[in-house]
């Protein structure tokens, strides 16, 4: 019982970094007052970009160094996802489409661009490898991840699992004690003020929804360099993230701190069909195991209706999300 | 401060919007330490010209100055550097922000960011003035008068030292008024300048040095406040009495239509936005109602449309023609009201917000009140496209076609459409707030015409305006709201323009209905 | 009256439009349609240095080679089309109802259910008329949840409808595995008896489900245009003030109509299981709730205008798998044809609703 436990932490941790990063990334665009719907596609993107230049520079260069591979990989992986957060920045915020049908339409070119180029890279096969890429990305801490059980616990994920934490409390801070992060919340919550104010709510909106993207794609490189061990493979389990992502960010309630324990839980919740019957010595049939891990959306619905029942101010979305802003508009 | 300086002084300033001029060489100036009262009635002006020295508007003609330099303010941000703040009547705040962190968004970009510091100098300001605010306090938890000290707050944390207040006592007590002008004294102690608008003539008796006034965009004169009286006040306000020729037939028996008793409506903010409300309304007459805008108007038809809650208490007896026993219309929805066969006819003040349906032609506006009649689920739209042609004939209707969506169509136009079919609908009453707004003279009188037509058949009109010639010539009596209060009902025969102005602006004392 | 504006005027200045005619309507989208064609034929002949224009004569290929390409190409369509005709009152009533995905699949679960357990017991007329019920009651079901909760509460409806969809696929996977026993996948349902299966009709199963979208394209035309419920949720759409003026029950106008629109994405389960696949999976939606959404959305709820766009993206879509088969590339070429498309008509909509004024072009306006 004890052991399945630790296991069932070990799978739970790094499941919950991939989304972790998905939800911080969209909390920061949702807090200028963009509603991405667009995370899938660019989970998808990054975690493409992130896989293609490790994989070639793997397989092109002679003597392949594990750290220029990590940069590589996270600056491709960090450009692309980038890339896609401006198509949408440009659609929604200059020429004033609608957010959600943006988003969406995002998400389906995100998934193409990835899936159609990663088959030039199948060439054929079922997967592709970037094992240097995996092992450097999946380094676990040399002496610390040693120590019994409680070793194994905090310390055997790779770094990006770290950064993720970090990250969750950089954001944390910056929305709550530097002055852009605090006009970036004005941006969101009422843009007319924002600018009678002075700040320039086009460039806020912009460069939150830009780095928001970029965030998201470090989820996707996550996901392939280091969860899935560094295989390239075309499935849809990256779209089935980007959208657990999006109901992480409702369950925080756009706090990042939240996001921490809430993406463990959702990495918990997921996995806990496997772990039920040695844990709580319930046995389930093999079918319910979907209906296990529906748990985590089926959580969010919930957190929705009690925010919306509450309606304690401090929980609700931003009060523009999903709104563009026009100056001249009443 | 060695002599009495102009903090401000306007020279000739103009500004038009398209075709209506807002204000037209107005020169004027306020001095530091001086308290300056700005008054006029509604779309005098008074906003837009105070808007231009905040730098929200650009002046079309003439020159502002500032310690008697000439400036050009083009943002607010410019108009801060020069130390001038702005109390706008809608406040420009982010709600789920607490106090200290709403002004330290609008602080300089030079200061370092550091709330526990901009905390703390808010405290001083505090303290200084005597602000009982909490600074940790969120937005959305206060009060509409601390909303309105942390907007004071706001400016004088960027040291502004000539303070604008729109209409700040618009949304006070008494008891809340009396501090902020506690407040305003200080702040003049203090060798600061003040402008405050305000429609309130013992308000502007009690706290100004000076009144400047201004009527339909123009400069009347200033008056030392301690040689001016409300009486002389009013005059300059409302100015000589303009003959308009509006046709006004006697009433013939009116009867009893309408009892209204106790109506209280509880405002967003918890204050009572109109205030027991008690009087009649009688079929073959038209009862103006006067007051400033926003003084319970739009609540007290509302709330006979069944539109908006009454406090318990309230008593809305309908007297239908044919039957003597009275309707209570509290608690009744609209389609209730159309239901239990009420011809009730309501043009609203927001006309494509509310009256019709912005993105719809003519044809589909005519149903909306009656699409729902009869058991087929197919909308009619024979009848209503019959209608909207007659009203497109005999109002003079300027429409591409009678499925060109109505926001597409001028003001005017838009009024036409909604006027005509409330009109359609066979009203016993027929309420209509600010009807001809924004409508050009033709158009506003053919709305007289109209009302006067509905009058004549036996009709119960309430005309909510806000132009006190047209009230005079038209209404036959005028019941003058006053923060919510029914101010007084007088007889619009024998009223005069200033008996009518001063209970606009004060509350008399004994209220005799 | 504007809040703020500064009067240094920039370079250009943006005004809204009001009205735009239809041609020019027309034009700013063929220009955009035309450009983003441009665009993918740059990508196409950078990434595969193939000639844009055969490709393009092979995508055309894809639904006009022959009379079988043209009519899979309407099985999609219509498949796609189903979908956008529910999500239609939803989105003209401003609800933001993006969970059509859900509501297909439940709506597909709960026909194969009927199949598979009624199957041998009913007869034929009776067992089709128990599959259509349970399909649209477990549509309507999966669209009036999160209806009633807006309506109660105002539940932000984008989310709770997302967050349902994979409520249903799971429940779907679950089902499913419940359903295959110890088999391997569940493969087809009733393959010996085929109860349940549409009848072959001029050739093919799939032509019931095309008749039966073409009614419903004409129904909820005129549904939208004609009924009095239909005005209703234009006028709740274009302002809830409006609506209370005109004695508009706000909170049951928006129960019903989302019943009805997950009613009829329900139905589209329906359509798909009985006539089209036979089967059930978690994929049996494919997306297109989210890909219809951008049809109503375009359409702006013109159920006709939303056949022209369907077929528009199915055309691209075949096309694409067309281009994937004669030049060994993948069918994911589609999805990216498709995205760049939707990215310009999208940013096209820009300048149907907008002017651009440059510098010293224009009076102060109010």
């Amino acid at each position: 019982m004890h052991s399945s436990l630790i296991a069932w932490i070990l799978r739970a941790v790094p499941f919950g970094t991939i989304i972790m990063y998905g939800a911080l990334g969209e909390i920061l665009t949702e807090k200028s007052g963009n509603l991405n719907l667009g995370v899938p596609g660019i989970m998808y993107l990054g975690g493409f970009a992130g896989f293609a230049s490790a994989y070639y520079y793997e397989t092109l260069s002679a003597s392949p160094n594990a750290f220029v591979c990590i940069v590589v990989a996270l600056v491709c992986a960090v450009l692309a996802s980038m890339a896609g957060g401006l198509i949408y920045s440009f659609l929604t915020i200059t020429l004033r489409a609608n957010q959600n049908v943006t988003g969406l339409a995002l998400t389906t070119f995100g998934m193409g661009v990835a899936n159609f180029f990663g088959v030039f890279i199948l060439n054929g096969s079922s997967y592709a490898a970037a094992p240097l890429a995996n092992k450097a990305f999946a380094a676990q801490m040399p002496v610390l991840s040693k120590l019994g059980d409680a070793g194994k616990i905090l310390f055997s994920y790779g770094f990006l699992a770290y950064a993720a934490l970090l990250l969750a409390v950089v954001l944390h801070w910056f929305f709550t004690r530097t002055r852009v992060g605090l006009n970036l919340r004005a941006v969101g919550e009422n843009p007319a003020t924002a600018d009678a104010a002075g700040i320039n709510v086009t460039l806020y909106k912009y460069a939150a929804t830009c780095v928001g993207a970029a965030i998201c794609g470090l989820g996707g490189l996550y996901y392939v360099l280091d969860y899935n061990q560094g295989i390239w493979a075309t499935t849809d389990q990256i779209e089935a993230l980007g959208w657990l992502a999006v109901a992480l960010v409702i369950f925080t309630t756009w706090k990042p701190l939240n996001a921490i324990w809430g993406a463990y839980l959702f990495g918990m919740l997921y996995w806990l069909y496997q772990f039920l019957p040695s844990l709580l010595g319930i046995t389930v049939s093999s079918a319910m195991t979907d209906l296990i891990q529906m748990l985590p959306y089926v959580v969010t619905i919930g957190v929705l209706i009690v925010v919306s029942l509450r309606k304690k101010k401090e929980n609700q979305p931003p009060a523009h999300l999903g709104l563009a802003y026009f100056r001249e508009e009443r | 401060m060695a002599q009495p300086q102009n903090a401000i002084r306007l020279e000739r300033v103009t500004k038009t919007f398209g075709e209506v001029v807002a204000n037209k060489d107005v020169s004027l100036n306020v001095r530091r330490g001086e308290i300056l009262a700005l008054l006029g009635e509604n779309g005098s002006g008074k906003t837009t010209l105070m808007n231009m020295i905040a730098g929200i508007y650009y002046p079309d003609g003439g020159q502002i100055y500032v310690d008697d330099q000439p400036v050009d303010i083009r943002s607010p941000r410019d108009a801060l550097g020069l130390g001038i703040g702005m109390i706008h009547q809608h406040f420009k705040l982010v709600d789920v922000f607490t106090a200290t962190e709403n002004i330290a968004l609008s602080m300089d970009k030079g200061e370092k960011f550091d709330l526990r510091k901009v905390h703390d100098k808010a405290r001083a300001i505090c303290e200084k003035y005597q602000f009982a605010l909490d600074l940790d306090q969120k937005v959305y938890e206060m009060s509409v008068s601390q909303k309105q000290t942390l907007e004071i707050v706001k400016v004088l944390y960027r040291g502004a030292d000539i303070l604008i207040l729109d209409e700040p006592t618009a949304v006070l007590t008494p008891q809340e008024t009396e501090r902020l002008f506690a407040v305003i004294r200080n702040m003049k102690a203090d060798g600061k300048a003040v402008i405050i608008i305000t429609h309130k003539l013992h308000e502007v008796l009690s706290i100004s040095d000076r009144v400047a006034i201004l009527r339909k965009g123009e400069y009347v004169g200033d008056i030392a406040t301690k040689n001016a009286t409300e009486s002389i006040l009013t005059e300059m306000m409302v100015g000589e009495k303009v003959v308009l020729n509006i046709d006004r037939p006697v009433p013939e028996n009116p009867v009893r239509r309408l009892a209204i008793r106790n109506l209280t409506v509880v405002g967003p903010e918890g204050n009572h936005v109109l205030d027991n409300a008690d009087f009649d309304v009688f079929g073959g007459e038209i009862l103006g109602i006067a007051g400033i805008s926003g003084n319970g108007q739009k609540e007290l038809l509302e709330a006979i449309a069944g539109l908006q809650t009454a406090a318990p208490g309230a008593k809305i007896e309908f007297f239908p023609p044919d039957s003597d026993t009275p309707v209570e219309l509290v608690g009744k929805s609209p389609k209730a009201i159309r239901e239990a066969g009420i011809h009730l006819s309501f043009v609203p003040e927001d006309r494509l917000g509310m009256g019709l349906v912005g993105s719809m032609g003519m044809t589909d506006n005519m149903m909306l009140k009656s699409y729902g009649k009869g058991v087929s689920p197919i909308v009619d739209r024979k009848a209503p496209h019959d209608l909207a042609e007659e009203i497109r004939e005999e109002l003079g209707v300027v429409t591409p076609s009678l499925n060109t969506p109505v926001s597409r169509l001028s003001g005017g136009n838009v009024q036409k459409v909604l006027v005509g079919r409330e009109l359609a609908a066979d009203p016993i009453v027929l309420m209509t707030a600010y009807a001809v707004r924004g409508l050009d003279i033709n158009t506003s009188y053919t709305i007289y015409r109209l009302l006067n037509e509905q009058k004549k058949k036996g009709v119960a009109v309430i005309y909510v305006g806000e132009d006190l010639d047209v009230l005079l010539e038209l209404c036959d009596r005028i019941l003058i709201l006053c923060g919510g209060r029914v101010n007084g009902i007088l007889d619009g025969r024998s009223a005069t323009k200033e008996e009518v102005g001063l209970r606009m602006t004060n509350l008399v004392k004994e209220a005799g209905v | 009256m504007s809040s703020t504006q500064t009067v240094r005027e920039p370079l250009v200045r943006i005004v809204k439009r009001e009205g735009a005619t239809l041609p020019k309507k027309i034009l700013v989208r063929a220009v955009a349609i035309l450009l983003a064609l441009v665009v993918d034929a740059m990508f196409i002949y950078f990434v595969t240095g193939l000639n844009p224009l055969a490709v393009y004569g092979v995508m055309w290929g894809g639904t006009f080679a022959n009379p079988t390409r043209f009519s899979w190409m309407l099985r999609d369509l219509v498949t796609l089309l189903c979908v956008g005709i529910g999500l239609a009152p939803a989105f003209k009533m401003r609800f933001w109802n993006c969970g059509g995905e859900g509501q297909i699949l439940i709506g597909g679960l709960a026909t194969a259910l009927v199949m598979v357990y009624l199957g041998s017991s009913l007869p034929a007329p009776l067992l089709f008329l128990c599959m259509a019920g349970a399909s649209l009651a477990a549509g309507a079901l999966w669209g009036v949840i999160p209806a009633w909760f807006k309506s109660r509460w105002n539940t932000n409806e984008t989310l709770f409808t997302l967050m349902m969809n994979y409520v249903a696929t799971s429940i779907v996977a679950c089902m499913t595995n419940i359903m295959r026993g110890s088999a391997s996948s569940l493969g087809t349902l009733n393959k010996a008896t085929k109860a349940g299966w549409f009848p072959v009709f001029m050739g093919q199963r799939y032509n019931i489900n095309i008749i039966v979208v073409v009614v419903l394209t004409f129904a909820m035309y005129a549904y939208l245009k004609y009924s009095k419920q239909g005005y209703e949720i234009s006028v709740v759409g274009e302002s809830e003030n409006t609506a209370r003026y005109a004695g508009i029950n706000v909170r049951r106008v928006m129960v019903r109509t989302m019943l009805i629109s997950g009613a009829i994405c329900g139905l589209c389960g329906f359509l798909i299981v009985a006539g089209r696949d036979q089967t059930i999976s978690t994929t049996s939606a494919g997306g297109r709730g989210f890909t219809a959404i951008i049809v109503a959305w375009l359409a702006k709820f013109n159920t006709f205008t939303m056949a022209l766009i369907a077929f528009l993206l199915v055309f691209l879509e075949r096309g694409a798998s067309e281009i994937a088969s004669a030049y060994s590339l993948n069918q994911y070429a589609a999805d990216i044809i498709t995205g760049v498309i939707l990215f310009f008509i999208l940013g096209s909509e820009f300048f149907i609703n907008y002017r651009v004024v440059p510098r010293g072009m224009h009076k102060e306006e109010r």
